[in-house]
């Protein structure tokens, strides 16, 4: 990351490799998240970029390199040292992954129930101070299966920071949502990243959205860091990878169609009885 | 150029059969290691016993009405056909024996698990094959909570409470049952119904039996069930598939188990 940012690193990857089935997913890739900051992680489908919030949460090993959290070597951690770890982790699914058998309440009581044994008066202030921040308060009654997807993403926040996670990891939180809910998930992430004083680590492929919050953002293709820099460093890139992600083009570095033989070829090759 | 082509199919077939056989052991292990997984993450399930009655509700209770229902018609068709028998013999006071000891050493605790499978075993495979797909265990993962511990274990216990008393619960029913066909229906002696069943069934080669095995197909069938939904692929044909062998590996290993469990129960 830029040397005009000196602050801690919460999280780092160091020289991380990661593939299975024969395919190399990530080739050696090097990234700094420091403390307080909005770090986003772009790049296109299929980039790997999950992959990468699992590999920080220590779901998955590298194979080469390592992830530190918090100046630990996740995979050298027992089962119990993860879970110590995973404690100062927060982490926003894609869908939400609310527990559709428990009410918003008890989604967002959850990890406080779990992992503290705080009164039921006390866990009560807490899931309606952490509802009342992202503006569910009024739907602590409902089910999951009542809610909209953007609400649903919002509880799912609202649960995510429970405990005040030091890390916040977001896995696509824009996808599939309207523009209003899209505008009220951007500013909760800011605006909880800063009253929390955490780290979110957000991993998406809009471009927009993303850039308006983000202090700093890494691009991911072919499995190598592709770009780094500012939301504002990136926008005048000239890489052409950047380019064309960051403007939307439909042909560039990234083909617009899958690896294919010659077109006039494949129309014949039915006639040739293949 | 024939026979190699046999050959080529020759060798195909094998890896095929191979990899079908390693695949099975494969299997095997896995749920072998999730089981005891399983128990050694049971500590939860003990110091929070509501979690465990709640899952109670939704295998045991919730599975009552197909079971109490089931049991009534075995009984009644156990008396039926018991008497068209008997009576050839003289012995149709012998109904009551006959329908009690169907029912407690056999009939209760195999169809009771079989109809356990088909209702519980398949709601608790499609429940955590869902809520792999949608990310609810990995979700739990990263809360630093054990799916293991807080979603299986108490489903675990569950299912092995539930099923002795189901099982209990059926022989019963399906002794009412029997009951209503053999003496008001058929006109068997009451007194005689229940003093030769009184007189010939043994508390703990009969009952105590039937119970055990209830118990060792409350453990097998919530254990395959738990196993093939925490191993299906989060598709919805992956959920679907485990559903479905669920239902079949569970009937399977019931009756294996009884045979077993019967020959073992009979030399002793």
């Amino acid at each position: 990351m830029t040397n005009n940012i000196v602050t801690q690193n919460i999280v780092e990857l160091n020289n991380l490799s990661f593939g299975y089935k024969g395919r190399m997913l990530h080739k050696g890739i090097n990234m700094v998240f420091p403390l307080g900051k909005v770090v986003a992680i772009m790049g296109g489908s299929g980039s790997g970029k999950t992959t990468l919030l699992r590999l920080i949460g220590g779901q998955i090993k590298p194979n080469i390199g390592e992830v530190r959290v918090d100046g630990q070597v996740v995979h050298k951690q027992d089962r119990d040292g993860i879970y110590k770890l995973r404690r100062k982790m927060g982490m926003l699914f894609q869908q939400g992954a609310l527990f559709t058998d428990l009410s918003v309440y008890e989604n967002v009581a959850f990890p406080i129930r779990e992992h503290t044994d705080l009164p039921e008066s006390m866990i009560h202030d807490l899931v309606l101070m952490k509802l009342n921040a992202v503006g569910l308060r009024g739907a602590y009654k409902l089910m999951p299966t009542e809610l909209s997807g953007g609400m649903a993403r919002r509880v799912a926040l609202a649960r995510a920071i429970a405990l005040d996670p030091d890390i916040m990891m977001y896995d696509e939180p824009f996808a599939g949502l309207d523009p209003i809910s899209m505008g009220v998930i951007c500013d909760l992430i800011r605006t909880l990243n800063d009253a929390l004083g955490a780290t979110s680590i957000i991993v998406s492929h809009d471009v927009k959205e993303t850039f308006s919050i983000a202090d700093y953002v890494y691009f991911v293709a072919d499995g190598v860091v592709a770009a780094e820099g500012t939301p504002e460093d990136l926008r005048k890139s000239n890489l052409p990878f950047v380019h064309q992600f960051v403007h939307g083009e439909k042909d560039g570095p990234v083909p617009f169609h899958y690896g294919a033989g010659d077109y006039q070829q494949d129309l014949l090759s039915f006639k040739d009885g293949r | 150029m024939v026979r190699s082509g046999l050959l080529v199919s020759l060798v195909r077939s094998l890896r095929k059969l191979g990899a079908g056989v390693t695949d099975r052991v494969w299997r095997l292990g896995a749920g072998v290691r999730l089981f005891g997984l399983t128990l050694v993450s049971s500590g939860e399930s003990l110091r929070r016993p509501r979690l465990v009655t709640k899952e109670i509700f939704s295998t045991g209770v919730l599975s009552l009405i197909i079971i109490l229902v089931s049991a009534f018609f075995v009984g009644m068709v156990l008396a039926l056909q018991g008497h068209n028998t008997l009576q050839r013999y003289g012995s149709s006071e012998a109904i009551g024996v006959l329908v009690a000891l169907a029912l407690v050493r056999e009939l209760g605790p195999v169809v009771t698990a079989l109809l356990f499978a088909g209702r519980a075993g398949t709601a608790i495979t499609a429940e955590i094959g869902l809520m792999k797909a949608t990310e609810q265990l990995s979700a739990m993962e990263m809360m630093a909570v054990s799916p293991i511990s807080r979603v299986l274990a108490p489903r675990f216990w569950a299912g092995v409470i539930a099923m002795p008393i189901l099982n209990v619960l059926f022989c019963m029913v399906g002794i009412l049952g029997g009951y209503l066909v053999a003496v008001p229906l058929i006109g068997v002696d009451s007194g005689a119904f229940w003093s030769q069943m009184q007189a010939n069934v043994d508390w703990q080669h009969d009952i105590l039996n039937g119970v055990i095995k209830s118990i060792v197909f409350g453990i097998a069938c919530t254990m395959i069930a738990l196993f093939e939904g925490y191993d299906a692929p989060p598709t919805a044909e992956g959920v679907s598939r485990a559903t479905t062998r669920t239902v079949v590996t569970s009937s399977l290993v019931i009756l294996g188990l009884d045979f077993i469990l019967t020959s073992f129960m009979l030399t002793t």
